[in-house]
């Protein structure tokens, strides 16, 4: 049979949404990513070898072989009774004390919780506001609904408060309908930073007053370094906040459980959403880390998580203060897997990127975090997954990048014969974020 | 190295089931992505063929594994440096190993775009104007001065590309002179030798070339038509990007000479068994060279396997063959 000259006889039949779904070269940049010589602070894995993997594994056996019938059947769609009870005793390590049982969705990792929350609550051309840099899962989420990004400054102690109030009040001149604000209050993904007690205090005082929602997504809170769990913004506003939640990163990421904390009538939406998306979650990995949290000593393991990612954190921030070259910062993350680098005026975290993959070392360009095409002199990087020496190693690759770099910039940045101009751009002071982005992202 | 007896030259498809191959995939290149769906297409193509295939990386478990189960003959679907700039070649010379393919002379001269350009062009054919230089030339004389002259010279539009390399990786096309040392920049990420090259208005053609003992045969141009007018990694990668008409859709004599093009590359240039030369027609009618490919992409969305087709040929039949006659060669 001829082939079709587009290699694709469907290709005039896709549903608009789809067209930015393409290969890019980024696939091809990170496509050496995996391999051993390369030192990968890029993805944010979970050191899942650190569970007790015998015990894991016995365990889900005995689901199987002893309790098969249910484990193996369909479940309801708001999920396995017995675990939301458990989610609602590690809500409360976090200074959730009201949530009941009743009030807890279930989902596919917290990942599916944010597609449901978008699709409940986001219409073509709603904004969404979220922290600038934000979550590259729930951007993606929020486009695929059409929503327009709004991003908020954020600065070492997370969101900025004032920021959040002029943009409130910018969207309110606008006519703008704000549907939510999409935050990471802990360990910020890629940010790495936490949202401190004054301002946990001023932003629900903020949602109360504009008439905010606000969905905390917090994957990340019981793995803090350095002091016990600031108070959720769930536990000081329960009608304001929708909280997500999720076992990825305190068990595992393959078993994919995740929830949602929602008021009663925005509960009943989840559901219906959920039952129509998937019918139900996995009966079998939501008995599985039911049994885990009641039989195993989970909370001591969390503990050898943090000490595990203690460690490649100090690796990560020691050896990005001794090679890292002038004019580069990062932030200081108290818990968590990122840190959030600012290059050198003028560098290019995207544009580097071969280089450094010929260097062997990868990190995620910042521009990703960005829904508006801001973060281009940002990288994250990840110190969850690599042993600490080859996180030393991979920063002391990257120094030499950067100063690569910083040479070639420093033949073409001065380019100055009348009919060049420089590449290099204005930045901004700030580590975090463009201080003032507030640029819309047309999601259509 | 290899113990097992040379295979006899093998007569038609009789021996095989006899013939043991080995597929190169992977390797530690931005085209890794590529060779190993190149890889993957080949090591189906063969089996499919009838051919006892295995398909391996290029790492450091290579030699000894090659040591261990001793290949017939090796089919290199790696793309970039090592598989593709001659080192790897080398190496499986020194191993005694047999591979489909041109030698590593030839691939080290191939893959330097501006030294085979050189050559192509005192054999003749028409290649556009270039400069390549290394970094440390705009650090010395000063990237104004020397921009200046290559604008003068070459003229607007231009595209910058990394010396070597492939699947378009950090090829951009300057269309404003203050555009230019961006583009160098990032470009100068991809390699520290850049080519800057004249840019030509016209027809995309991938012209393929084959071996199969009774010399360089060009198959059919495969045209190709980008939707957003640029063939680049996501043109080349997303089916339905990008339009391609085997044979192309061009006048018999244009036909003929890109053909004649393609077959004296491959000879100039001492390629062996398979190559794809890219190159553009412009609106007179004449015939550009850009580049000549050793690891053409055989991916399910490349070029080479287009040609093939139209050419009535079987892709596993075809590389059977190749590796037939290397493995008989040894
Ligand atoms: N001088 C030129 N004039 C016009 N277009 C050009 C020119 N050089 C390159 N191009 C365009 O850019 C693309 C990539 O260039 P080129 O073939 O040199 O790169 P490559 O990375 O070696 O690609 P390949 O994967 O084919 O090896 C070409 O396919 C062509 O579309
Ligand atoms: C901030 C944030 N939210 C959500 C997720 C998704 O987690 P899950 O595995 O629960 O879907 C991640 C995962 O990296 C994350 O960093
Ligand atoms: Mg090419």
């Amino acid at each position: 049979m001829p082939r079709h000259p587009r290699l694709d006889p469907l290709a005039d039949r896709y549903a608009a949404r789809t067209h930015g779904m393409k290969t890019s070269e980024i696939r091809a940049l990170f496509s050496v990513v995996s391999r051993p010589e390369v030192v990968s602070l890029a993805g944010g894995m979970p050191a899942v070898t650190a569970l007790p993997l015998d015990v894991v594994g016995s365990m889900i056996g005995d689901l199987v072989s002893g309790m098969g019938a249910q484990t193996l059947q369909y479940g309801s769609g708001q999920g396995d009774p017995r675990l939301r009870e458990r989610i609602c005793d590690v809500m409360a390590l976090e200074g959730i004390a009201d949530a009941s049982p009743s009030e807890v969705v279930v989902t596919v990792g917290s990942q599916q919780a944010l597609d449901l929350v978008t699709r409940v609550f986001v219409d073509p051309g709603d904004v969404v506001l979220a922290e600038g840099p934000s979550y590259v899962g729930a951007l993606g989420v929020f486009q695929a609904s059409e929503a327009r990004v709004r991003h908020v400054a954020m600065d070492d102690h997370g969101l900025i408060p004032e920021a959040l109030e002029e943009a409130l009040m910018a969207c309110r001149a606008n006519g703008d309908r704000v549907k939510f604000l999409y935050t990471v209050p802990n360990f910020h993904n890629p940010a790495g930073v936490t949202l401190s007690e004054e301002r946990r205090e001023a932003i629900v005082a903020l949602a109360e007053k504009y008439d905010l929602l606000i969905i905390e997504d917090n994957p990340y809170g019981l793995l803090g370094f350095e002091h016990e769990p600031l108070r959720a913004l769930r536990a000081r506003n329960s009608q304001r906040v929708i909280y997500l939640g999720s076992f990825s990163k305190t068990f595992s990421p393959g078993l994919r459980v995740g929830w949602v904390l929602a008021p009663l009538a925005v509960r009943e939406k989840l559901v219906l959403a959920t039952e129509a998306q998937v019918l139900c979650p996995p009966s079998l990995t939501q008995y599985a880390v039911a049994r885990y949290l009641d039989t195993q000593p989970w909370r001591e393991q969390i503990k050898t998580f943090t000490e595990l990612y203690r460690e490649r954190r100090d690796a990560c921030l020691e050896s990005l203060a001794a090679l890292m070259p002038a004019g580069t910062a990062w932030t200081q993350p108290e818990g968590g897997f990122y840190v959030w680098l600012k290059l050198p005026h003028g560098l290019d975290a995207k544009l580097m990127q071969p280089r450094a993959v010929n260097a062997h070392v990868a990190y995620v360009p910042g521009i990703g975090f960005f829904a508006d095409g801001n973060g281009r002199e940002y990288m994250r990087l990840s110190y969850c997954y690599p042993e600490p020496d080859q996180i030393r190693e991979g920063v002391r690759r990257l120094a030499r990048v950067i100063e690569a770099e910083l040479d070639l910039h420093s033949t073409f940045d001065t380019v100055d014969t009348g009919t060049f101009r420089g590449v290099g751009r204005g930045g901004s002071p700030n580590i975090v974020g463009p201080a003032n982005s507030d640029t819309y992202e047309d999601g259509r | 190295m290899s113990e097992t007896a040379p295979a006899p030259a093998p007569v038609a498809g009789a021996d095989r089931h006899a013939l043991r191959a080995v597929v190169l995939a992977g390797g530690l290149t931005f085209e890794r992505e590529v060779s190993l769906s190149s890889g993957t297409q080949v090591w189906e193509e063969l089996v499919r063929a009838g051919v006892d295939t295995e398909i391996r990386d290029a790492d450091s478990g290579l030699l000894p594994g090659l040591a261990a189960a001793p290949a017939d003959a090796v089919f290199i679907a790696l793309h970039g440096a090592t598989g593709e700039d001659g080192a790897l070649r080398a190496v499986l010379d020194l191993a005694g190993v047999p591979y489909v393919g041109s030698p590593a002379a030839a691939c080290r001269l191939a893959w330097d775009k501006p030294a085979a350009k050189s050559v192509i062009r005192s054999a003749g054919v028409t290649t556009p104007d270039w400069v390549a230089l290394p970094h440390s030339t705009f650090r010395e004389l000063g990237a104004g001065a020397v921009l200046d002259l290559m604008v003068a010279r070459l003229g607007l539009p231009l595209m910058v590309k990394p010396a070597s390399g492939g699947s378009a990786l950090g090829v951009q096309k300057v269309s404003r002179v203050e555009d230019l040392p961006a583009a160098m920049v990032s470009c100068f990420a991809y390699g520290d030798t850049v080519m800057v090259e004249r840019f030509v208005e016209g027809v995309e053609l991938a012209l393929s070339v084959i071996d199969l003992g009774d010399g360089p045969e060009a198959l059919p141009a495969v045209e190709i038509v980008p939707e957003s007018g640029v063939f680049d990694y996501t043109s080349r990668y997303t089916p339905g990007l990008t339009e391609y008409h085997t044979p192309a859709r061009v006048s018999e004599d244009v036909a003929d000479r890109a053909a004649a093009l393609a077959v004296r590359v491959h000879e100039v240039l001492g390629l062996a068994d398979l190559s794809r030369t890219d190159a553009i027609v412009s609106p007179d009618g004449q015939v550009h060279f850009l580049e000549v490919n050793v690891s053409p992409g055989l991916t399910e969305t490349s070029m080479f396997p287009m040609a093939i087709e139209a050419a009535g040929y079987e892709l596993g039949e075809v590389l059977a063959r190749l590796l037939a006659r290397r493995a008989g060669n040894r």
